[in-house]
């Protein structure tokens, strides 16, 4: 017997000498929103398991509460994710606040290249500061704002009839953000199968993000800026330019003439909730959500259909999406690390796209079949080719809380006018890069 | 001789302990007793006001941990009183504090009035309306958004019902002039209840002899009332009026549940602002700042208060 045990004690010390050399199996944890991705990358993940043996365990948050949960974790130094799936604008924060592991000398290592990538991902999701060759992050989950809308009412001969006489134009997929305003104020108020139906579902939400997601896909199309020059933090006429005030104006208007009544502080569940209880003719949400849009047994399959935000000056969409980092503060480093190499995988890529997750490889994007997998993945691919993102600067949240205050104040709450509302954005804006030091 | 409690508990004290205190005065053995609690005040009160105040002079963030707070003097407080939205949320505060306080006493001091009177089924009329103060504000403020729902809310059908209008054509989560006051009216519907109960203690603590002695002196019903009723009920109502007033001033989570806040800034009061500004924007310094004013706001009135509560109960 003390033979067995000098021999398991010796085991055990040259197990643990040779430790180092092999990766042990670890209980990981992801974090991410609670939506229909993160249950696909649940299923997803389950093939990382098979190959590592390390068990994966999610922590989902809702995404009203998401950045605020997040962001206190990884300001806390907390060790409850080891990985994260972070919103394109905590970037700044997570590389100069020292929240993320930069991962250039682990992609040299293991021969992951960021040109695998399109290009407008690797910017937006893992660069900083940004469009420079440090990365914090690997792009995971594209995603733009996008449109749907009641293809079965859109191709109703009597709808159709009536647009057209009151119009004088075909009823279809608008064309510029003014003909989308037309199609909503049409169906405003109108009665379809016995019941009342309204335009459009759009973002109104105030205590998060909501409403400035909503607003610059607005915005963006009207050739906003945020910068004279970029990173200058020049706003003077940038963020106040006539085309800003105009594109502002365009979404008032169509919050208080083309929306259900009460939507006074909706964000993405409120306006599935318009679409699939038959209230809006169109609505706009992330292309995240189309998938389950589309598989939905009531509102899906022939009766719906999607359209990249439409175009006014130019093209331009709200980015969404994330990437994936390691957290610094994770004990667990090197396992997230085997995590972020499974995950670049062409394969596992591919994987991810079929189960309901927006890749960003070009492996997939760039397949001659991609365009017709699914009904939106051509007005994905459009969209992603004219994104723009909100300030993805340390001070981001500052910068965000600021934007819903002026925005929602002017819109939602009818106070001032849009060129007040966003001189006062500037003054906001101003003072908090002066607390920086960045003015 | 019967042994008194403190005999026996003394009797009971091991004969080691009681070597070791043995010598020790009256003041130290209090001192022992009484020194964990006030460890603990200074720990969790004292220490993090003191320590408040120290950060209210600074530029600290508490996410930016590895930047040096930088001392900068009175500049937070002067951004504060000088920032013309600061003083539209104290606004906004106010009207809730004025209205709800004004509509609870009433309401609560009616209810107790009628509650007092003996009448059949009495106790279950209280047990129902004392029903709302005992749920969670966050379940009572999603469940009044669903019933200010404008498409199919309970509450846009009642007030159509009896205004003819369509219950689509108002919202009033959405409006600016009917936001303040769909907050006033939840408020007011789960409190009220509160301040009856206190009303009615104090309804119920009126001797009969004093009522019988003013039915001898030939005093109408509305002179007793005035007389004896209001003085008497007075001091109740004021200790009512102070945990209300308390309450409302750092009222947070039926307010963010119901509006977040909005429409713009409409119902955004003071302390979730500050919870904005502490938490969401990390100005820790400004934010600071921004909580020992509203302390010392709140210290300040209440301790007017007090006095004038001490002052009507002398009387």
């Amino acid at each position: 017997m003390k033979k067995v045990t000098s021999a398991a004690v010796g085991a055990a010390l040259i197990t643990s000498v040779s430790v180092p050399t092999m990766a042990m199996a670890e209980d990981l944890t992801l974090c991410w929103a609670a939506w229909d991705p993160a249950n696909a990358l649940v299923e997803l993940s389950k093939e990382f398991e098979a190959q590592s043996g390390h068990t994966m365990n999610f922590e989902f948050i809702p995404w009203p509460n998401f950045a605020d949960r997040m962001l206190n974790e990884l300001n806390s130094g907390g060790k409850l994710c080891d990985l994260l799936i972070g919103d394109s604008q905590w970037i700044g924060g997570g590389a100069e606040n020292g929240h993320y592991v930069k991962l250039n000398d682990f992609f040299d290592t293991e021969g992951i290249s960021m040109d695998d990538f399109a290009p407008a991902t690797v910017y937006a999701y893992s660069t900083w500061p940004k469009g420079t060759p440090n990365y914090y992050a690997l792009p995971a989950m594209g995603d733009a704002n996008g449109w749907f809308y009641r293809k079965d009412w859109f191709s109703d001969p009597e709808i159709q009839a009536a647009f057209k006489e009151a119009t004088g134009r075909d009823l279809g997929e608008p064309k510029t953000q003014r003909e989308m305003l037309e199609i909503a104020q049409f169906f405003q108020g109108r009665e379809i199968d016995g019941k009342t139906v309204y335009g459009a579902s759009i973002f109104t939400e105030r205590g998060s993000e909501g409403i400035t997601m909503g607003v610059t896909s607005a915005l963006y199309p009207w050739g906003f800026k945020y910068e004279n020059t970029p990173g200058s933090y020049d706003m003077e006429g940038a963020v106040n330019s006539p085309e800003a005030v105009e594109a502002l104006e365009f979404y008032k208007e169509f919050y208080e003439t083309a929306t259900p009544p009460g939507y006074t502080n909706s964000y993405m569940g409120e306006s599935l909730d318009a679409f699939k209880s038959g209230q809006v003719a169109m609505a706009m949400n992330w292309f995240a959500f189309f998938p389950g849009l589309y598989a939905d047994p009531a509102t899906g399959g022939d009766k719906i259909d999607f359209f990249v935000n439409p175009p006014q000056n130019q093209a331009g969409s709200t980015l969404g999406g994330q990437g994936i980092s390691v957290v610094a503060y994770s004990d667990k480093q090197d396992a997230a690390l085997e995590y972020i190499k499974w995950f670049a995988d062409p394969e596992v890529q591919a994987k991810w796209w079929e189960l309901g997750g927006y890749s960003a490889h070009n492996s997939v994007l760039n397949d001659p079949g991609f365009k017709d997998s699914a009904p939106f993945a051509g007005d994905f691919l459009e969209a992603m080719g004219a994104v723009q993102d909100f300030w993805q600067e340390p001070a981001y949240a500052e910068l965000l809380l600021a934007m819903q205050k002026r925005i929602h104040d002017y819109v939602v709450a009818d106070q001032g006018t849009a060129q007040e509302a966003l001189d006062k954005l500037i003054e906001d804006w101003t003072e908090t890069f002066e607390d920086e030091g960045k003015l | 001789m019967t042994d008194t409690l403190a005999d026996k508990a003394a009797g009971a004290t091991p004969k080691r302990v009681v070597r070791k205190i043995r010598g020790l005065s009256d003041r130290a053995i209090a001192w022992i007793f009484v020194a964990p609690t006030i460890f603990l005040l200074l720990a969790i009160n004292i220490f993090p006001l003191i320590w408040t105040i120290q950060l209210s002079f600074t530029n600290f963030r508490a996410n930016r941990l590895t930047r040096e707070p930088e001392f900068i003097g009175l500049r937070n407080y002067e951004r504060i009183l000088t920032d013309s939205d600061i003083w539209l949320n104290m606004q906004a505060t106010a009207h809730f504090l004025f209205w709800t306080i004004a509509l609870q006493v009433l309401i609560g001091f009616t209810l107790a009035w009628l509650i007092n009177k003996k009448f059949k089924g009495n106790d279950l009329w209280t047990t129902i309306i004392v029903l709302p103060m005992m749920l969670s504000p966050a379940v009572v403020g999603n469940f009044w958004k669903f019933l200010y729902q404008p498409q199919i809310g309970l509450f846009n059908y009642i007030v159509a019902f009896f205004t003819g209008k369509e219950p689509s054509s108002f919202e009033m989560l959405g409006s600016v002039q009917l936001a303040p006051w769909s907050i006033v009216i939840v408020d007011t519907w789960m409190w009220t209840p509160f301040v009856m109960l206190i009303c009615l203690a104090g309804l119920r603590s009126i001797p009969d002899y004093i009522y019988e002695a003013a039915e001898v002196d030939r005093a109408s019903k509305l002179r007793q009332f005035f007389t004896i009723t209001i003085p008497m009920v007075l001091p109740f109502l004021m200790l009512a009026v102070l945990f209300r007033g308390i309450e409302n001033f750092k009222m947070f989570d039926l307010v963010v549940q119901l509006t977040g806040g909005g429409p713009g800034s409409t119902t955004e009061l003071t302390s979730i602002n500050l919870k904005r500004e502490a938490f969401e924007k990390w100005r820790t310094g400004y934010a600071s700042a921004y909580a020992i004013i509203l302390f010392v706001t709140v210290f300040g009135l209440a301790s007017i208060y007090v006095k004038a509560l001490n002052k009507v109960k002398e009387r």
